[in-house]
């Protein structure tokens, strides 16, 4: 087997068990359960294996396919891992198996469905990953609203039909907004080159006039902020979370909300480079606000999955703030960032799932003092409640000191130039660690602690986490800490492609060797 | 030996591990065994890490264990540095730290909590020994929020008080507060010397290359982090409701080791503070104003643990004093004596509670003297440590730091020493209030109490007694001449030698006066006292309250921050601006589709009538414009 | 006035009759009769422009359109009848609920 062909594979896996998946019978929900675990396990496998061969400290795609799909509009199907994506990749693939062992007992109505939507949300994600062609890119990015659409209104809470309007109509207005500029890159190389190209690889050598660059990113950026999400383009999110099912939120919060960011890594800001550079302030005051804002709001939820949907503003702010230090030390904490950030909220949101299953509310004011009488389950919600706050040794903490580090490094330069104002907001994105810490300690005191409080659980009987339940934690804790631990070998892996997007956004910076 | 330090730090972790996953299971016998036993082989390890040093040549123990992150040109790796400085500290953390190990067995036995207890107390050791023991400032960040969570972790050990639970959630947010600073400081620091490895940082000051501006900058940022986890003005608040956690915990962590942490940070960059005499006074200043405005708190507290908490505060105000005047050796002498005594009041305060079954009010206490004699002796002898009278520790240690406060030449002044002596003066006359009132005069305890008084099991007063003796000892060593390789005494500015000796007479007299005035004060359980303070009402409540910093901060942060966030973000921004702009644009989508449905009212003849005007309308515009 | 003119005059007579007709009648057969005419008067234009311009493609059009004519007329009056059935009454303001 070529190695390439090991992508395509890790690609099409879901489609090709979302097949099988169709031969098997309503009626025996344990084998689609099984075979769904089967398929994204070998997925996750495959992907591992292409983690370890992705050799770092090369330049350009590896692992590449290229196929001619719609030839006489240059668009091919093109697909291959580097630095920026290899991480999400790897991500996705992990999170797979666990969304689907976490929705074991939770999900009964409609499991060939759900299942099968699982694995095409999985199939899209992965394909919005990897695509090296804008045209494929868009197909993927669009696709990928379908079984999200479907998975939050099927299985979704009471208020399910508000929620997924709301998500669908914010998504499709930005993705039309970016089928816009598309189209226009697409003309503009067509008129430039003389044939036509979608190759993102080819986008990035466009000449663009200023005025027509903040046009385009304009379109991309809407789609991208709304995707995840800066505020004020974030109100979705809540309500989407808080209706969605366990697995639904997991993936949310896991992986989709990464495509934003994941966008302006590579396309947004590396396509119209002097427009990104126009645009930073504004980005970098909405990134800030973004980490204020959302920590503000879920220090006054009283709803636990609200809570934890506002930390993701939060804390994807500080992604955004990362990506736009356009240093090596921001932008690669962006990227753990964002590693980091899917295990964490996806872990959480497993976790809400599970006292949901057991106690059937989400009010926090219902619950208190669960430690007591689920040791386990605390354990391991504290653990993720110290990766998301930043704790030293967590994955939440090298992405978030990388990003501060990156930001201020950034910003100190200007300063002395006489320009305070990216210093503040750097300084007041440091704030963010003491509001992280402010609305998570109030969930875990509501939560954990205190006198005993829970609904359905007169007489003890509330049953702590299940060996299956234990097995999925573990999994996200244990690479939580790993990350948090020991980054390295994922920075090395990355580097490469972050110095290239900085030669791409900021050259002459690039070209006096400040990294 | 290779290793020897990494071993050093990584045996409180395998305790914490082992306790923390396997202690409930296997009893009570194996949580003691690996919970002390760990410690106390931590504290060989130590010893053996020191001896090591003190045999090479004087240069430092360094130890790379793995690297952590390699960005671009930047490198942050794991490693361990040992030179005198941070083998004294190892050696008070692990020493003390054995000590109270040690204690706990018999204070928490029957806790249902055991073997987390210790599980979480052994996670605590690891952390500090990061914090020591780092090289670099990340790893002695990675320590300092590490100590910070196990703090919070055993603060709210009764986590079913939800007070208590309270307690923990205020510690760790007001400690984050002061790693914000910690954290720019840190960034400031990286961005101008390019490491943070904190030898290199401080050659790097230290060679003068770097603005005044920028190292004062730095120095005050760190020191924001000091403020927080050392307790100091402004963000001294947590201390005082950490006592919420068990005893044991408060002498360990509340007193001996963590909360002076901030001062190691400061010592350790003392290269940084050379160059930044700004940021240098404000130390000072900010460290006697502590350490005073505590003291007089301390005076009228009721709860004998806040007593000794503000007690603490203040003796680490005089470390702040210390170091802000460049006397650092000074401040890690007065760490080290403080840590005895100050731990040994606490176990002893722990030992009086443990006798009386819970109670903490000293207004229902007195004449225990007779009742635990060994509790009240080792107390006795910490006391009159911590008052400074000779030839115990604490003489010592806070002779040196008065001195210092008014003759050295960076930045003593005779206001500092002034308000220092007082502050001592105070210090006498709170810490023999407390003596006095718990362990002498007449019994004013509950019948119910009374009965079940009992002295304390000998794994407790023998760690009370190891305690006490060092509370006499430690200031024999000459550490501030000891560590002077490291950190240089500032130079002296009077000639005249003899008016150190004038100084140490007036300090022993203070000792004495507060002594005295405690035994006049204090008798017959404090009536006296009372009858003055009646004078005084208005200032007793304004100390009884604190001050009321947590009723200012509650008014001017806390509420205005909620009250941000639920009526400007919540319903303002998100609701009425967002999703009613959202909903508003909804309504109209509905609105105009609802006027255009009208046009389909089902009728043909209406049909009809349409096309017909669209015919005719057509036909005028094609005659018209074409 | 050339033949070719009086005839498209024609035309958009028997165009005009037919709309006038659809406007004010209320009767769906008669509706669908004056619908036929106007058809038919469009028809007669697109003959009269074949012959002008010589055009064999207007040939084939014409008869395109006489077959789907024809298909109208075969389901719009089963419509009708049905209509009726149901409703007893040739007047199409009382079916205005079909409007869905």
């Amino acid at each position: 087997m070529s190695e390439a062909s090991a992508l395509n594979l890790l690609l099409f896996l879901p489609v090709i068990g979302g097949a099988l998946l169709l031969l098997l019978p309503e009626r025996r929900p344990d084998l689609v359960r099984g075979l769904s675990m089967l398929v994204l396990s070998a997925q996750l496998v495959i992907a591992a294996w292409l983690y370890l061969q992705f050799e770092a400290g090369v330049s350009g795609l590896q692992f590449e396919t290229r196929i001619p799909w719609i030839a006489a509009w240059g668009v091919h199907y093109h697909i291959g891992l580097d630095g920026l994506n290899l991480l999400l990749v790897l991500l996705t693939a992990f999170l797979g198996p666990l969304v689907v062992a976490g929705a074991f007992t939770s999900i009964t109505k409609d499991v060939k469905l759900f299942h099968g939507m699982v694995l095409f949300l999985q199939f899209t994600m992965l394909g919005t990953f990897l695509a090296q062609d804008l045209f494929l890119f868009y197909v993927f990015w669009e696709a990928m609203l379908i079984p999200m659409f479907l998975i939050i209104g099927i299985w979704g809470g009471e208020r399910r039909i508000y929620a997924t309007l709301k998500f669908f109509l914010y998504t499709a207005f930005g993705s039309i907004l970016m089928l816009a500029a598309v189209v226009y890159l697409a003309f503009t190389v067509l008129s430039q080159d003389g044939t036509p190209s979608f190759a993102i690889a080819d986008l990035y050598l466009l000449e663009l006039s200023v005025p027509v660059q903040v046009l385009l990113l304009t379109g991309f950026a809407l789609s991208f902020a709304i995707k995840v999400p800066m505020v004020p383009l974030h109100t979705w999110l809540p309500d989407a979370h808080v209706e969605a099912p366990t697995a639904g939120s997991v993936i949310l919060a896991g992986v989709l909300l990464k495509m934003g960011t994941y966008g302006f890594l590579k396309l947004g800001f590396p396509l119209f480079p002097d427009a990104a550079q126009l645009a930073t302030p504004l980005i970098m005051t909405l990134a800030v606000v973004s980490i204020l804002y959302g920590a503000g709001l879920a220090l006054v939820q009283d709803d636990i999955k609200k809570i934890i949907a506002y930390s993701s503003v939060s804390h994807l702010g500080y992604v955004m703030l990362g990506l736009v230090s356009y240093n090596l030390l921001g932008v690669q904490g962006a990227i753990i960032q964002m590693v980091s950030h899917g295990l964490v909220a996806g872990g959480l949101f497993l976790m809400v799932g599970m006292i949901y299953e057991r106690c059937h509310s989400r009010d926090l004011g219902a619950y208190g003092g669960l430690a007591k009488v689920l040791p386990v389950y605390s354990v391991f919600f504290m653990l993720l409640t110290l990766a998301a706050i930043g704790l030293p040794t967590t994955s939440g903490f090298t992405g978030e000191f990388l990003v501060l580090l990156g930001a201020f490094h950034a910003a100190w330069p200007l300063y002395e130039q006489g320009l305070t104002y990216p210093l503040a907001l750097a300084s007041a994105a440091v704030l963010g660690i003491v509001l992280g810490a402010l609305y998570m300690l109030r969930l875990v005191r509501r939560l954990l602690f205190g006198g005993l409080q829970a609904p359905e659980a007169q007489g003890g009987t509330l049953r702590d986490l299940s060996l299956r339940e234990m097995g999925i934690l573990a999994a996200l804790v244990a690479a939580i800490f790993y990350i948090g631990l020991f980054p390295n070998d994922f920075l090395q892996k990355t580097e490469q492609a972050v110095i290239e997007y900085q030669e791409r956004v900021l050259p002459e910076r690039a070209a006096e060797g400040v990294r | 030996m290779d290793g020897m330090l990494t071993l050093l730090v990584l045996l409180p972790l395998a305790g914490f591990l082992l306790n923390g996953l396997l202690g409930r299971r296997l009893g009570t016998g194996f949580v003691n065994v690996v919970g002390v036993g760990l410690p106390f082989l931590a504290f060989g390890v130590a010893l053996w890490a020191w001896r090591t040093l003190e045999a090479g040549d004087g240069a430092p123990i360094v130890e790379t264990v793995f690297t952590w992150a390699v960005v671009g040109e930047y490198s942050f790796e794991v490693a361990f540095y040992l030179d005198r400085l941070s083998a004294v500290m190892a050696l008070i953390v692990t020493g003390v730290g054995a000590l109270i190990h040690l204690y706990s067995i018999g204070y928490m036995k029957g806790d249902e909590g055991y073997a987390r207890y210790f599980a979480y107390l052994n996670l605590f050791l690891f952390f500090m020994l990061l914090l020591v023991l780092g090289r670099s400032l990340l790893v002695l960040f990675v320590g300092w929020e590490g100590v910070g969570l196990a703090s919070y972790l055993l603060i709210g050990f009764w986590f079913q008080d939800a007070a208590k639970a309270r307690a923990g959630r205020k510690a760790f947010i007001t400690n984050r507060v002061g790693d914000a600073g910690f954290l720019l400081g840190m960034f400031l620091v990286f961005t101008f010397a390019g490491t943070l490895e904190m030898d290199r940082i401080n050659e790097a000051f230290a060679a003068g290359l770097i603005p005044v501006g920028v190292a004062t900058a730095a120095g005050i940022l760190l020191f924001i982090g000091a403020t927080g986890k050392s307790a100091q003005i402004p963000l001294h608040v947590w201390l005082p409701d950490a006592m919420a956690g068990p005893t044991p915990v408060s002498a360990l962590i509340h007193a001996a080791t963590m909360v002076t942490a901030g001062v190691y940070l400061v010592a350790r960059l003392s290269g940084v503070y050379l160059e930044a005499p700004a940021a240098s006074t404000l130390i000072a200043v900010i460290g006697v104003l502590t350490a005073f405005l505590a003291a007089t708190i301390a005076l009228v507290q009721t709860d004998i643990k806040k007593v000794l908490a503000y007690s603490t505060i203040s003796q680490l105000g005089f470390m702040f004093l210390a170091l802000g005047v460049g006397a650092y050796g000074v401040a890690v002498f007065h760490l080290f004596t403080h840590a005895f005594f100050k731990a040994a009041l606490f176990l002893g305060a722990g030992s009086v509670i443990h006798a009386l079954n819970g109670e903490q009010d000293i207004r229902r206490m007195g004449g225990l003297a007779r009742r635990i004699p060994w509790t009240f002796g080792t107390f006795a002898i910490a006391t009159a440590a911590i008052a400074g009278l000779p030839p115990l520790a604490g003489f010592f240690s806070k002779d040196e730091i008065l001195w210092f406060a008014i003759a050295s030449g960076e930045g003593g002044a005779l206001w500092l020493w002034a308000l220092g002596s007082l502050t001592a003066l105070l210090t006498a006359l709170y810490m023999f209030r407390l003596l006095w009132l718990v362990f002498l005069g007449h019994s004013r305890m509950e019948p119910e109490t009374e009965r079940h008084v009992h002295e304390s099991p000998v794994t407790m007063t023998s760690v009370l007694v190891v305690l006490a003796a060092f509370s006499v000892i430690a200031g024999w060593f000459a550490l501030p001449q000891y560590l002077e390789p490291l950190l240089a005494l500032p130079e002296v500015r009077f000639a005249w030698g003899g008016w150190h000796l004038l100084q140490v007479i007036f300090a022993v007299l203070l000792a004495l006066l507060g002594l005295a005035g405690a035994a006049w004060l204090y008798r017959d359980g404090g009536r006296p006292a009372d009858e003055l303070w009646q004078r005084f009402r208005r200032l007793h409540r304004v100390l009884a309250g604190k001050y009321f910093v947590d009723e200012f901060y509650d008014r001017a942060l806390q509420r205005p921050w909620r009250w941000v966030s639920d009526r400007v973000f919540l319903r303002l921004g998100d609701r009425l601006l967002i999703d009613g702009s959202l909903h508003g644009l909804a309504a109209l989508a509905r609105w105009s589709a609802a006027a255009f449905a009208r046009v389909q009212s089902g009728s043909l003849h209406w049909y009809a009538w349409m096309t017909l005007f669209g015919l005719v309308a057509v036909l005028i515009w094609v005659w018209r414009y074409v | 006035m050339s033949d070719a003119n009086l005839l498209l005059a024609v035309s958009g007579m028997l165009f005009a009759l037919g709309l006038v007709g659809v406007v004010v009648r209320r009767n769906l057969l008669v509706m669908l009769m004056f619908l036929e005419l106007m058809l038919n008067g469009v028809l007669l234009s697109l003959a009269v422009f074949t012959q002008l311009l010589g055009a064999e493609a207007g040939a084939v059009l014409m008869f395109l359109v006489f077959v789907v004519a024809a298909a109208e007329i075969a389901i719009a009056v089963p419509i009708v009848l049905l209509l009726v059935r149901a409703g007893r009454t040739l007047d199409p303001g009382s079916y205005a609920g079909l409007k869905g």
